[in-house]
């Protein structure tokens, strides 16, 4: 049984691979779908804008409650700030922007492809002589990448906006003590480090969902077992490879001051 | 005239289960076949195998000299243009609308300016029946109209070979004859190669030019009509009859001892009586086939294949010889009603 399972695990990582090597190619194939592009650009925008900027303002209010906590206990209250930029840019707001991306972007494609799926209406396009896959899945992945991308800009403005009103407002924190030290830990590189994060997911998240969508079978069960499969699997490898992205990009550049 | 479709020792399975092995049958180049099989025996997997949807685990299906079973993926889209598929359900784009459905493949393959493609679209939407329904969703219509509508899309690119995934399923008795002369008048008009997977009788009695019966993993018989419906074979007697008695059972395939008891047990192999068997079984013998409406042209593919069925008549069981013969005497009396000089000459 394990051994059935374990076969079965590489012959998934196997197919979701071939998908996403599919989506590379066929992406520079013309035509391309400019038209389903913006559609799914607009879907997936319409989707995560609001639960994205409603998860980011208490999600940068925590981090500035914390810091504000850390930073009176060690006497630093004047890199309260930065910290907090720090926080949010690296790491908050693309994790926030995976949440997202995979919970509402990636089940809204994964449910959209399965339930075509198992209407054959991708058998029926296959038979039409029509790559499902070019005229689908790579709109669908550039979309995804797209949005995460703008979405990561987001989370970043509404988290360090949310993070300043509480420790301003509600914490008594200096502002101007709170805006000069923002570039005194963050640098540049950061938020690039960031916006690469967020694409990554957004791909990542959009090829699982596709793969699971277009593999759906069994009915509509069947398609809503995608989705949460499709959803659970997408977490699992965005947070694994953020964390990898992390260690790497601590190699490639180095923090300030050191 | 449409295609020849050569399968050769076809076999798929999924997993450890085999669905069906060794297939071999010719679909002849412009005649319609219809495959019968009980629910479950991999009808659906065939066609779709057949278009190279799944990849048999061996075997081969030629056509045109491409073996769709091996050959690259840029030669299997080339070759997939060729095809006509009507889905179960229609498999219409529920995001467009009827034209948008049915323009998509010329919009797709061709350079077709768009007054073209609208009277393109107009005339298979006639052809079907559905002239001023364009603008609807395929969400907004019957199952009967989302399969006609499937049926102009499959049509449009003018393929030389047609599917059909149960054409009459979800359909009442009355749209079922409707399609099924909307079959035979395609195949008059288009002379492409038809083949329909379905489980009605009253359909594979009268559409088709040759009749298949998948079952218990395997091809039972594929041949002309008069073979099968004047078959001996248990298998295919039950199927035809639409009776519980014999090698299918409800779920699975019984055991060899219980069929052996049944078929003891009906002393008389009588048919059913008229109007008692399910789906179309009832009646006997070879009844004649259905004939294009008037005022289209002849079937080429009739004569094409009476002159096949002649060639092996010898091979043939004795009934289903006589059932040929009798076939052509009965078109020999009706052309001479219909020309009466020309008998005197």
């Amino acid at each position: 049984m394990a051994a059935v399972s374990l076969t079965s695990g590489v012959k998934q990582a196997g197919r979701l691979f071939a998908l996403f090597l599919d989506v590379v190619r066929l992406a520079f194939k013309r035509p391309f779908q400019a038209r389903e592009f913006i559609e799914q650009a607009w879907f997936l925008a319409s989707v995560t804008i609001l639960p994205t900027a409603l998860v980011a303002i208490p999600f940068g209010a925590v981090i500035a409650l914390q810091l504000g906590t850390v930073t009176r206990q060690l006497g630093a209250q004047s890199f309260t700030g930065a910290a907090s930029v720090l926080a949010v840019i690296r790491e908050a707001s693309p994790i926030v922007c995976a949440l997202l991306i995979a919970g509402a972007g990636g089940s809204a494609i994964c449910a959209d492809l399965g339930s075509r799926k198992i209407r054959d209406e991708i058998d029926a396009m296959e038979v039409l002589g029509i790559s499902p896959v070019q005229r689908l899945v790579v709109p669908r992945v550039l979309a995804c990448m797209l949005v995460s991308a703008a979405l990561n800009g987001l989370v970043s403005v509404v988290g360090v906006a949310g993070g300043y009103f509480f420790n301003v407002i509600l914490q008594g924190g200096t502002p101007g003590a709170y805006l000069a030290s923002f570039s005194a830990l963050a640098q540049l590189p950061d938020l690039y480090a960031g916006e690469l994060k967020a694409v990554i997911f957004g791909l990542i998240a959009a090829v699982v969902a596709s793969h699971k969508g277009l593999n759906a079978g069994g009915g509509p069960k069947g398609v809503g077992d995608a989705v949460n499969q499709s959803v659970v699997i997408t977490f699992l490898l965005l947070f694994f490879v953020n964390f990898v992205l992390t260690a790497v990009y601590f190699q490639v550049v180095p923090p300030k001051g050191s | 005239m449409g295609v020849e479709v050569v399968v050769e020792g076809l076999t798929k399975s999924f997993g450890k289960q085999t669905i069906w092995g060794d297939v071999t049958l010719t679909l002849p180049p412009g005649e319609i076949s219809v495959m019968l099989g009980p629910s479950g025996t991999g009808k659906s997997v065939f066609l779709k195998t057949l278009v190279g949807l799944l990849k048999p685990d061996a075997g081969s299906i030629f056509i045109k000299d491409v073996n769709l079973a091996k050959c690259s993926e840029h030669q299997l889209y080339e070759t997939r243009k060729l095809f006509g598929v009507l889905f179960q359900d229609g498999a219409l784009f529920g995001s467009m609308n009827l034209f948008d459905n049915i323009a998509f493949p010329l919009r797709e393959h061709t350079r077709k300016g768009e007054s073209e493609i609208k009277q393109i679209v107009s005339e298979k939407l006639e052809m079907v029946g559905l002239t001023g329904t364009e603008k609807k969703l395929p969400g907004e219509i019957s199952g009967g109209m989302r399969k006609r509508a499937g049926l102009a899309r499959a049509l449009v690119l003018n393929p030389e070979i047609i599917l059909f995934d149960e054409p009459d399923s979800g359909l009442d008795p009355v749209r079922v004859a409707y399609l099924n002369q909307l079959i035979v008048d395609l195949n008059a008009q288009t002379d492409s190669t038809f083949l329909i997977v379905t489980h009605d009788i009253g359909t594979a009695r009268t559409v088709p030019d040759n009749l298949g019966l998948l079952f218990r993993r395997e091809l039972v018989m594929f041949g002309p009509r008069e073979v099968l419906l004047t078959s001996e074979e248990a298998v295919v007697k039950q199927f035809l009859n639409g009776r519980r008695e014999g090698p299918i059972g409800m779920s699975e395939e019984k055991d060899a001892a219980q069929v052996a008891a049944e078929l003891a047990a009906m002393t008389d192999d009588e048919p059913p009586a008229p109007g008692t068997g399910p789906k179309g079984a009832s009646g006997t013998g070879v009844p004649p086939q259905l004939l294009p409406s008037p005022g289209l042209p002849e079937r080429k593919a009739a004569g094409r294949r009476q002159e096949r069925v002649m060639q092996m008549l010898h091979t043939l069981p004795e009934k289903a010889q006589v059932a040929v013969r009798a076939a052509l005497d009965e078109e020999h009396a009706q052309y001479e009603s219909a020309h009466p000089q020309a008998s005197v000459s």
